[in-house]
């Protein structure tokens, strides 16, 4: 039995950050070098007129561990937020895929049927292959893509998870 | 500027990109930089050696600017400033950035940088310093335009001093530094978002006072942050733990934030605190950390930590608390303002501290301090180190200003054990980092502050061969430095370990072809001066603190003795060795060799 302060969770976290050179490598680097896990890790420009980008981080560990990475973070100085969406009620998560899947005949045309019930557009066709895309919560995508695998799967490109509470407040 | 000759026209406010950073460091009340020139900074070195508002410190070694800039900045509670060229300008000043990181030490470490259209292509002494420093570093810069330098100078020492302190690089392209712009005075700089919490929150204070008022064995366990948040946090420290009666401890990094000869002080804790302070952390029922960081010098095992007090823990980083040890009344704010508003609480509240249990407390820790932890024997002619550091002690203490700075290893830890610190500010040594080669520079950082005051480096015979050559830079500013080296002949603090956990085999740990220490200080225009036997001491530390030159007083001390106490690694609080014979009875455990 593993004590709940020792139990590990998956955290889903935004940080709102100063555009700047290096920002990135600044949060990348704190979680190499205190050995955090990072399970995926968005970035873009959300506010261009006052250059602030927002970073979205999934990330896992024990309590104690989570509240360091959210201190660690807050730290950086060009770090102007830093939101645990996980802990601070409900909220809504994305990720996009493309997958291709290559293949002729009967499982070309599984793959399709699969594609349409998964509200999957296909982006790209050719005689042998489809790019599908592919939007929902990280398990519609694992389930997606683990469907594919066997029909003729080759290629997969993941966004990483976006995040945004649920209401009217702003982060 | 007295001859004026200048491309930049002042009547525009306009200057150069070097006249700038000058005027920034000059409105920021820079009086002093440490640095060393190169390619990449010869416009700063010439826009320098223009003015004389700012007395640069040619040092000999870059990585000795860094040291002298922290021993400065300790010393005065000011920002140290830095100056260093590009590419192995930078990469040696990389050890004494993470020294001050790990110490929370404020500098502004500028550093030269290749033009920018050469950065990225491999130029000579072309490094990424922002990618090499961005792990050791609380922030840093590269300043690409000369329109950004002065802000990015104001900021940079905001961000050095505030807060946490710690190092800030500023990364500075030639071409930028010659570049013709605009300077910005330091009180048109607005932060956008960097705003670090300095008041604690009222009802976590007020929940800690209770808590405090309620204990029946409490303990103040104090760190660097008192020192960090400027003199009147000691001060308030004093009167917190005067008022409550409670007894304070404090760690090497604290250490002059209380009174060393106050009764209430328990001396340092941790791996080689003494015993009654180690005792009553592990027997405590409420412990108020005061600044510190629950470092695993401190802790030890940390499931053995302290096991049944609650704790309140005061920090201004967030990200100290709850990092190693779970705290049940957290605050954030700074030291300073924090106890200010304790000690309101404390007297509004009417706090009446159990004063029956209290007695028995103190009784107890009596009982611990009848242990005589420290004590050490001191007969024939070999001088034990303990005993010339307190020779050394009895010899300085009455005079008025005495700054001392350590190297890393035994003679460090027997300097906090052995020399009294009564008030903030005078005492430097690498705690985080333990970087021996740093308490020369150090040195010379706290002589270039305090030109009046006795300055000593207390030193072991293979740190001082570190960063030895700072003697020059001590001879060329005529800085009257005391180096006194605890001479054991071995990287001792090494030998211990080696003698605790490896069987006694002292692998690369004996100081071979040792120089003649007296020779060496002669070589350098100081006095070389030497103690062989115990009789010999005191004399020798008049004769040093007699001569108003750089000493190099070479101690031969007992080659082979051990500091102690000490917490062996994955050891608890009340499992201490106290000496030679606790190391056959309490042998280490498997997963305590791994630690270091
Ligand atoms: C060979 C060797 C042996 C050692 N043995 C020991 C030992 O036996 N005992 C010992 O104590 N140490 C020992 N050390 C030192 C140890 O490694 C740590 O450096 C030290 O314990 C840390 O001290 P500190 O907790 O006071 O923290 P510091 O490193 O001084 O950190 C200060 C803390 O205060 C906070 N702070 C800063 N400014 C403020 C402010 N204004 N307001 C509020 N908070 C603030 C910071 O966020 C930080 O958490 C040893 C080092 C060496 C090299
Ligand atoms: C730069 C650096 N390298 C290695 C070490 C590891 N180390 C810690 S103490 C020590 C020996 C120090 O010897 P000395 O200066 O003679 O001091 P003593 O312990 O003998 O008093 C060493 C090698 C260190 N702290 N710093
Ligand atoms: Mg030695």
């Amino acid at each position: 039995m593993t004590p709940i302060e020792e139990t590990e969770n998956t955290h889903t976290i935004a940080v709102l950050v100063d555009n700047e050179p290096g920002v990135l490598a600044r949060v990348i680097g704190l979680f190499s070098g205190r050995g955090y896990n990072i399970d995926s890790l968005t970035v873009a420009e959300v506010r261009a007129r006052r250059h602030q980008s927002r970073i979205t981080i999934v990330t896992t560990g024990t309590p104690m561990i989570i509240e360091q990475i959210k201190a660690q973070l807050g730290r950086l100085v060009p770090v102007h937020s830093v939101s645990d969406l996980t802990l601070e009620g409900p909220h809504v998560e994305r990720e996009l895929a493309l997958v291709k899947v290559a293949g002729t005949g009967e499982k070309r045309v599984e793959s399709l049927r699969i594609a349409d019930i998964f509200r999957a557009r296909v982006l790209d066709s050719t005689n042998e292959s489809f790019v599908f895309e592919i939007v929902g919560d990280t398990g519609k995508l694992n389930a997606f893509v683990d469907l594919m695998r066997p029909l003729g799967l080759v290629d997969v490109s993941r966004t990483g998870v976006v995040a945004i509470a649920r209401g009217a407040e702003a982060l | 500027m007295a001859n004026g000759k200048k491309k930049a026209n002042n009547n525009t406010g306009t200057m150069s990109g070097s006249e700038i950073l000058i005027k920034a460091l000059s409105d920021q009340g820079v009086t002093r930089i440490f640095g060393y020139p190169g390619g990449a900074v010869l416009p700063l070195y010439d826009a320098m050696h223009q003015q004389n508002s700012i007395k640069h410190i040619l040092v000999r070694q870059e990585g000795g600017a860094v040291h002298a800039a922290e021993g400065y900045a300790r010393s005065t509670g000011e920002v140290g400033v830095v100056l260093v060229t590009s590419g192995p300008g930078a990469t040696n000043a990389v050890t004494g950035l993470t020294d001050a990181m790990m110490d929370s030490i404020p500098l502004v470490c500028i550093t030269g940088q290749v033009p920018t259209h050469l950065i990225g292509n491999d130029a000579f002494q072309e490094c990424d310093t922002t990618g090499i420093t961005r792990p050791c570093t609380k922030h840093n810069y590269l300043v690409k335009k000369v329109e950004d330098l002065a802000h990015v100078v104001h900021e940079a020492f905001h961000v050095a001093r505030s807060g946490r302190p710690g190092p800030v690089v500023i990364d500075l392209p030639k071409d930028v530094a010659m570049a013709i712009g605009a300077y910005l005075a330091p009180d048109k700089i607005e932060h956008k978002n960097y705003a670090p919490q300095v008041k604690g929150d009222a009802s976590a204070i007020k929940e800690a006072v209770a808590l405090m008022a309620g204990a029946k064995k409490p303990i103040f366990y104090c760190g660097g942050g008192v020192i960090n948040s400027g003199p009147k946090a000691s001060k308030l420290l004093t009167e917190l733990v005067h008022t409550s009666g409670y007894p304070c401890t404090l760690t090497l990094m604290g250490l002059g934030a209380y009174p060393a000869s106050d009764p209430q002080f328990l001396g340092m804790l941790g791996m080689h605190g003494t015993y009654e302070a180690n005792l009553a952390m592990h027997d405590c029922d409420v412990m108020v950390c005061v600044g510190a960081r629950f470092d695993d010098r401190i802790t030890g095992v940390l499931s053995k930590f302290s096991p049944n007090s609650k704790k309140i823990h005061i920090d201004i980083d967030p990200s100290s608390i709850n990092k190693n040890v779970k705290v049940d009344v957290p605050i954030v704010g700074d030291v300073a303002n924090v106890l200010e508003d304790m000690i309101k609480q404390w007297k509004a509240s009417n706090a009446k501290p159990d004063q029956k249990a209290l007695k028995a407390w103190w009784k107890q820790i009596d009982e611990w301090r009848a242990k005589d932890c420290l004590k050490y024997v001191q007969s024939g002619d070999i001088i034990k180190p303990q005993y010339a550091i307190q020779r050394l002690y009895e010899a300085t203490k009455n005079l008025d200003e005495v700054y001392i700075t350590t190297e890393v290893g035994q003679h460090q830890m027997w300097a906090a054990q052995f020399y009294g610190f009564e008030k903030p500010n005078h005492w430097m040594t690498s705690g985080g980092l333990g970087t021996m080669g740093y308490g020369l520079p150090a040195a010379v950082g706290a002589q270039v502050a305090h030109p009046d005051a006795l300055v000593i480096d207390i030193a072991g015979e293979a740190s001082i061969l570190m960063n030895i050559q700072e003697m020059s830079t001590i001879a060329q500013y005529r800085l009257p430095v005391k180096v006194f080296i605890l001479n054991n002949e071995y990287m001792g603090m090494v030998r211990q370990w080696q003698e605790l956990l490896h069987g006694g085999r002292y692998a690369e740990s004996y100081m071979e072809s040792l120089p003649d220490f007296e020779m060496l200080a002669e070589s350098f225009g100081a006095v070389g001066l030497r103690a062989d036997k115990a009789g010999d001491l005191d004399g020798m530390i008049q004769e040093m603190l007699k001569t108003d030159k750089a000493v190099i007083a070479d101690v031969r001390v007992e080659k082979l003795e051990s500091c102690y106490p000490m917490i062996p690694s994955g050891a608890a609080h009340n499992d201490m060795l106290l000496g030679p014979e606790d190391e056959a009875n309490k042998p280490i455990s498997e997963d305590g060799m791994v630690l270091v």
